[in-house]
């Protein structure tokens, strides 16, 4: 079933055309990866599927709903939910107040004050969406910016959950960070899947997108240019269709050195 | 893999900082200070000592709590002073040249007060000018105002009660502490535990993950600055029905005294971390260190350079213990 289908998409700034007509459609519980050299155009496709931009021309479908009029805040309670790469976390604040932030749940002080926050009912729903993740934190009642990278990613995907996301986009959540993290960052993404949910990885280390999607979409000059089963792709075909022929060994062995 | 299991020490700091956002450090000072001048003065340990520290401490009090609030959102509000200032002022004016009743006169200064604040926010947030220079200008135009209204003298002559707002004793104890300490309640459960509250520390933490996460960033700044006048508007009725004279010269400085307690208190001067019991423990701080240095009979020009002092220290342990966290 499709659950996000974008067809003949543009965008330009000004002068500068940056999509030129892409279609990308992505099922539901389905992992894609969005790969592309700097200035391809990631960024902007991924701004158009959440709203930050609206696409010049073409379609957007989302559930089977035209969805090309709506804000962000809409689309946010369609199920569209992107996790940026600084992650906009608050990094003195501690998990609960993260994953919460903006929707806390609140109670009457003594029954009479109104819109105190119910920091219990937060602490208590919020380790509850972690162990959903399988994942494991310090404790939930430290500061954010005290976690590794990988933590931190945790967190922000937990926070993203709490929006009942059916897609979640995800861009470079592996860049930065330790070997041991992006296994677990990794996981997480499958343990998305596993839930039905679907996600877009935006990513440049090839391996990570090889190892954990479905499918991958190279990006090139604004358009979709090649839609590559992982399963029957590999390092060398990903690289050739993202710098577009030319010496192509070269590139992959150069990729895979890292 | 062996872990360093941290001191007791270490845990309970953590626990301190975490929970309540208080440096316990501040704690120790505050007593080391007290024992310090207990130690040194006759006259220090003494009821009537006691309460004169918390009613001098009462007005830069209620500017520290005003303070907290702003730095705790990642903003500066160096209008402090000057805006209690010409609350007073205000305030004086409305009851003494105007004749109105005295009900006018507290709604004036606090009044006054959020107003200046008001000009603040949206300067801040509309104009894209730094919270560092509206605030800075804001001290020489309220100050500049409080001088004009006043025609430069002060204003005599308050009625009873507001006086009694600044000398009232019910039960033995100086009204203004009495407002200070219901200003410190509301405003911790305000900071600590409403959504509102919580909403100004992520804000001074990450303006993008604030905003990420739907909240109103300008607004709530301006609703923040809106209150920070209002707080030195209410330090301004203040003291000016402690003094019993709306005088345009008060609070000079005031703003570097506040600020600093607020810092001394557990407030990241960079926003996100805040607690009014840490600010109050900052204040009391600094009303022993003056009542105490009075005592010893040192000169009040020593006292300013004193405040200054501790300032720059209190910042400095504050960016060394951040620094130290954050290489773990």
């Amino acid at each position: 079933m499709t659950l996000l289908s974008l067809r003949g998409i543009r965008k330009s700034f000004g002068a500068v055309d940056v999509l030129h007509g892409v279609d990308l459609s992505v099922a539901a519980g389905e992992v894609v990866g969005l790969v592309g050299d700097n200035g391809a155009g990631k960024s902007t496709l991924m701004k158009t599927i959440t709203g930050i931009y609206r696409a010049d021309t073409g379609s957007i479908e989302f559930d089977g709903k035209d969805i090309l009029a709506l804000d962000p805040g809409q689309r946010r309670r369609l199920g569209i939910e992107m996790i940026y790469q600084d992650l906009s976390l608050a990094k003195q604040q501690d998990v609960a107040s993260n994953i919460f932030l903006g929707r806390e749940p609140t109670k009457k002080l003594l029954g009479l004050f109104p819109g105190f926050v119910d920091k219990s009912e937060m602490d208590r729903q919020a380790s509850k969406m972690i162990e959903r993740l399988g994942a494991h934190l310090p404790s939930i009642n430290r500061s954010v910016g005290s976690f590794s990278g990988g933590q931190q990613q945790t967190v922000a995907i937990a926070r993203a959950l709490t929006f009942d996301p059916k897609l979640v986009i995800m861009d470079e959540p592996t860049a930065a960070l330790a070997v041991r993290e992006v296994q677990s960052v990794l996981d997480l993404i499958r343990r998305l899947k596993s839930e039905g949910i679907a996600v877009i990885l935006i990513s440049h280390r090839l391996n990570d997108v090889l190892s954990v999607t479905d499918r991958i979409v190279v990006l090139r000059h604004g358009r979709a240019d090649a839609d590559l089963v992982t399963a029957r792709t590999n390092m060398n075909e990903v690289v050739s269709r993202i710098v577009g022929g030319g010496d192509t060994a070269a590139a992959a062995a150069h990729e895979q050195r890292g | 893999m062996a872990s360093e299991q941290p001191g007791f020490w270490a845990r309970v700091q953590r626990a301190s900082v975490e929970r309540l956002h208080i440096r316990l450090e501040s704690l120790v000072v505050l007593l080391a200070l007290s024992t310090a001048m207990a130690l040194l003065s006759p006259y220090f340990l003494s009821l009537s000592n006691f309460l004169n520290i918390l009613l001098a401490t009462s007005t830069i009090g209620v500017l520290a709590i005003a303070a907290t609030f702003v730095i705790g959102s990642g903003g500066l509000d160096l209008s402090l002073g000057s805006v209690m200032g010409l609350a007073g002022v205000a305030g004086a004016f409305v009851a003494v040249n105007l004749g109105w009743p005295s009900v006018f006169a507290v709604i004036a200064c606090i009044l006054a007060g959020g107003i200046a604040g008001y000009i603040n926010g949206q300067l801040v947030t509309r104009a894209f000018v730094p919270a560092f220079i509206v605030t800075l200008g804001m001290l020489g135009l309220a100050r500049g105002l409080a001088l004009v209204i006043s025609k430069g003298r002060a204003i005599y002559g308050l009625p009873p009660e507001i006086v009694y707002i600044g000398q009232g004793r019910p039960f033995g104890v100086p009204m203004p502490v009495i407002i200070l300490v219901l200003t410190a309640i509301v405003a911790h459960a305000v900071l600590a535990y409403t959504r509102f509250g919580r909403h100004t520390l992520a804000l001074g933490d990450s303006e993008g993950a604030a905003r990420a996460a739907g909240i109103r960033v300008e607004h709530h700044r301006r609703i923040i600055y809106t209150l920070s006048g209002a707080l030195a508007g209410l330090a301004g009725l203040l003291f000016t029905a402690r003094v019993n004279a709306g005088d345009p010269t008060a609070g000079i400085n005031y703003e570097l005294t506040a600020i600093t307690a607020a810092i001394i208190g557990g407030t990241n001067l960079f926003g996100g971390r805040a607690s009014i019991l840490g600010t109050m423990i900052g204040a009391l701080i600094m009303g022993v260190l003056q009542n105490g240095l009075t005592l010893l009979a040192v000169q009040s020009y020593y006292q300013q350079m004193a405040i200054g002092a501790v300032l720059i220290l209190a910042v400095f342990i504050d960016q060394y213990q951040v620094r130290k966290e954050s290489r773990v």
